[in-house]
């Protein structure tokens, strides 16, 4: 109900059924993560990007190159969540990182799930947790955990 | 050549948490009856009308076009609408006065966020594919920028502080503002954080509310207005989607938008930034070539009210206010859209003595 | 486009094509002045419309008067019979209907009104149904009256000879 007892409210609830056409280059990068692989794509300037893009962000140019990085990663900066949100991944504190896999230049935004932010330092090194059933989506990766 | 135009009045209403009594287009009517009093103008005598607002807070396609009643359409008029922040929708205004067949226009927009989850409803305007599944919220992204900035020596989580102190400070004096306190830096220093490495103190407050701006150019600016403000330069520049893409750690785009606007062309009085957490006003002040001494956000700015969709044109109708009464010559306005400061519009406003 | 280049390890693999992306999101709607105003009106029985000050009257008044962008306040209570201005039938089965195809949905003017009302129409074969004819609202039983427009079950003919219908706009100049 609104503050004023006079007015009407009623909840309203919107749901979008989405079922989005990935293209081959993030079709690919989902495919992977299904295989638990990673993948990246070569830049205009020779960076590997990830997630791959289908075109440079900065030239324009059409990239081609899928590349595979990982498994293991860097975390490049992090941020720690000490009350989860309802729709966040985890529902116990954990970190949201900028997560660097080997052999790609760039980072993108990941969950780790460090038990607490002692745990959690930037250039530490993460290793992924594989979901158990995956089926071609970003859920496939659960999330990063510490390396230790 | 470019049609001089200026902003010539603007309105807004008072900020508030949640406006639950009145619905879009009720909220709207007297913000827009208000600009319009205040520049001396019927609808009939507007060239040209524009909005800013995004359908996702209310959760109803389309929601701005019963909203365009709060105006009186009728008979038609010319109009347009962006699902962007109301400072795109007076840069489409400014653009339309270009062209020479108008020479006034109605910028308005407004922002209830109160019915939704805000934080769910942001995390729409992400990558689809890897990043909206993961439902991030506006706090942490922008606490991932923070953490990059004090790593990178530029700035520490005291100097957000300060930034979080002056601002409410400020906005004592912002019948306005919705967040108005008298806190020292150092007291905010001493609270927990929120999202490591921000605290709540460093976030904006969740904010209802419209504003509107009338934009006049050439001789009919002059004749409305005593000291119009005029817009001298303005331009707006985007950056990348992905996050890694990015050095979060400056603006580049700010810098660029910034560079054609001419910021750094004369003294500047006062600062308007649209930096809804406070480390990235720090980013926008190096961005923009501010001085350190610069008048930043004497309204309080987004740490005092944060009504999306809003924001970004009420500190170009503060600044704007300012020179208008004689207060400022020269100011900068600032408006952003998208997560860490993705996308930034910049104007200079001038008074002509 | 560009072939793409897929690394070996993935050879052989069936490549994802689509991913769903499912989004839902709860919102508290917030009637607003007028629309509460009518809406309470219907949860007793009452079509409230509300007479702008350029004379119109609209029903339901969303607040503001279009033609003048200022707040509609004069409550006009409306008989509850009209006539029918435009109609369609839906012949289409969609998600979420709830209702047995053919049927028809009409724009309904009420008498004293200048806003047609968007309702159901029954009792009136889908071939019969015409602009111009005089209909009444069927409301549901007192006890279940609550402040929505399933408080009227739908429109019928009301037995009255047809009118003819000027439509709205129609001779506007402006």
């Amino acid at each position: 109900m609104s503050d004023d007892p006079g007015v009407l409210s009623a909840p309203l609830i919107i749901e979008y059924p989405f079922s989005r056409t990935t293209g081959p280059v993030i079709g690919a990068f989902l495919t992977g993560l299904r295989e638990k692989v990673l993948l990246g794509i070569k830049g205009s300037d020779g960076r590997v990007i990830v997630p791959p893009t289908e075109y440079d962000s900065f030239t324009g140019e059409d990239l081609t190159e899928l590349v595979e990085v990982g498994p293991g990663g860097e975390v490049l900066t992090w941020a720690w969540v000490r009350g989860p949100m309802a729709k966040h991944p985890l529902s116990h504190p954990f970190a949201w990182a900028l997560v660097k896999p080997d052999g790609a230049d760039v980072g993108f935004l990941q969950v780790v799930d460090a038990g607490s932010p002692e745990a959690m330092a930037t250039g530490m090194r993460v290793r992924p947790r594989w979901g158990d059933e995956r089926e071609g989506s970003i859920h496939d990766l659960a999330c990063w955990e510490p390396d230790v | 050549m470019v049609i001089d135009v200026a902003v010539i009045a603007f309105a807004q209403m008072p900020n508030v948490r949640a406006e639950t009594v009145r619905n879009e287009v009720e909220m709207l009517m007297p913000v827009i009856a208000d600009v319009r009093a205040k520049a001396g103008l019927t609808q009939a005598d507007i060239g040209f009308t524009c909005s800013g607002s995004t359908d996702y807070l209310s959760g109803q396609a389309f929601s701005f076009v019963s909203t365009l009643d709060g105006v009186a359409p009728w008979p038609p008029i010319q109009e347009s609408h962006v699902e962007m922040d109301g400072a795109w929708a007076l840069y489409e205004a400014w653009v339309k006065l270009q062209l020479g067949d108008v020479e006034t226009a109605l910028v308005y927009c407004y922002g209830k966020s109160a019915p939704g989850p805000l934080h769910e409803v942001l995390s729409r305007q992400l990558d689809p594919y890897h990043v909206a599944p993961l439902w991030p919220d506006a706090i942490s992204l922008a606490a991932l920028q923070a953490r990059m900035l004090i790593e990178a020596g530029k700035a520490t989580e005291a100097d957000f502080a300060e930034v979080a102190s002056r601002s409410r400070r400020n906005a004592l004096t912002n019948p306005n503002a919705q967040l108005a306190w008298d806190t020292a830096a150092a007291d905010l220093l001493a609270e927990p954080c929120l999202v490591d490495p921000l605290r709540r103190s460093d976030c904006p407050p969740i904010t209802d509310g419209a504003c509107a701006v009338i934009l006049a150019s050439g001789d009919r600016a002059r004749a409305l207005r005593q000291r119009p403000a005029w817009i001298r330069g303005i331009d707006h520049r985007i950056e990348p989607m992905a996050l890694g893409l990015r050095d979060l750690t400056v603006s580049l785009s700010t810098r660029t938008a910034a560079e054609r606007a001419g910021v750094g062309n004369a003294p500047v009085d006062v600062a308007e930034l649209h930096a809804p957490f406070a480390p990235q006003e720090l980013i926008l002040r190096e961005s923009l070539g501010l001085a350190d001494h610069a008048n930043v956000n004497p309204s309080g700015g987004p740490l005092a009210a944060n009504p999306v969709m809003v924001a970004g044109l009420t500190r170009i109708g503060e600044v704007a206010q300012r020179i208008m009464d004689g207060t400022a010559t020269r100011g900068v306005a600032h408006a952003t859209s998208g997560p860490c400061l993705q996308q930034n519009l910049v104007a200079v406003l001038e008074g002509e003595d | 486009m560009a072939e793409i280049q897929i690394p070996a390890v993935l050879e052989g693999k069936e490549l994802v094509r689509s991913v769903r992306t499912p989004a839902r999101m709860e919102f508290l709607y917030t009637a607003g002045v007028a629309t509460t105003r009518f809406l309470t009106g219907i949860s007793e029985g009452k079509i409230l419309g509300e007479r702008a000050p350029g004379g119109k009257v609209y029903v339901p008044s969303r607040g503001a008067d279009p033609q003048l962008g200022v707040p509609t306040t004069e409550p006009v209570e409306l008989p509850h019979v009209g006539t029918l201005v435009s109609f369609c039938v839906v012949n289409v089965a969609f998600y979420g209907q709830g209702m047995e195809i053919p049927y028809t949905s009409g724009l309904i003017l009420l008498d004293g009104s200048d806003l047609p009302l968007m309702h159901l129409i029954q009792e009136c074969p889908v071939d019969d149904v015409r602009i111009g004819m005089r209909v009444e609202a069927v409301w549901v039983e007192a006890h279940e009256l609550a402040p929505n427009l399933e408080s009227i079950r739908y429109f019928r003919p009301n037995g009255e000879p047809d009118v003819v219908v000027t439509q709205p706009g129609a001779g506007v100049t402006w």
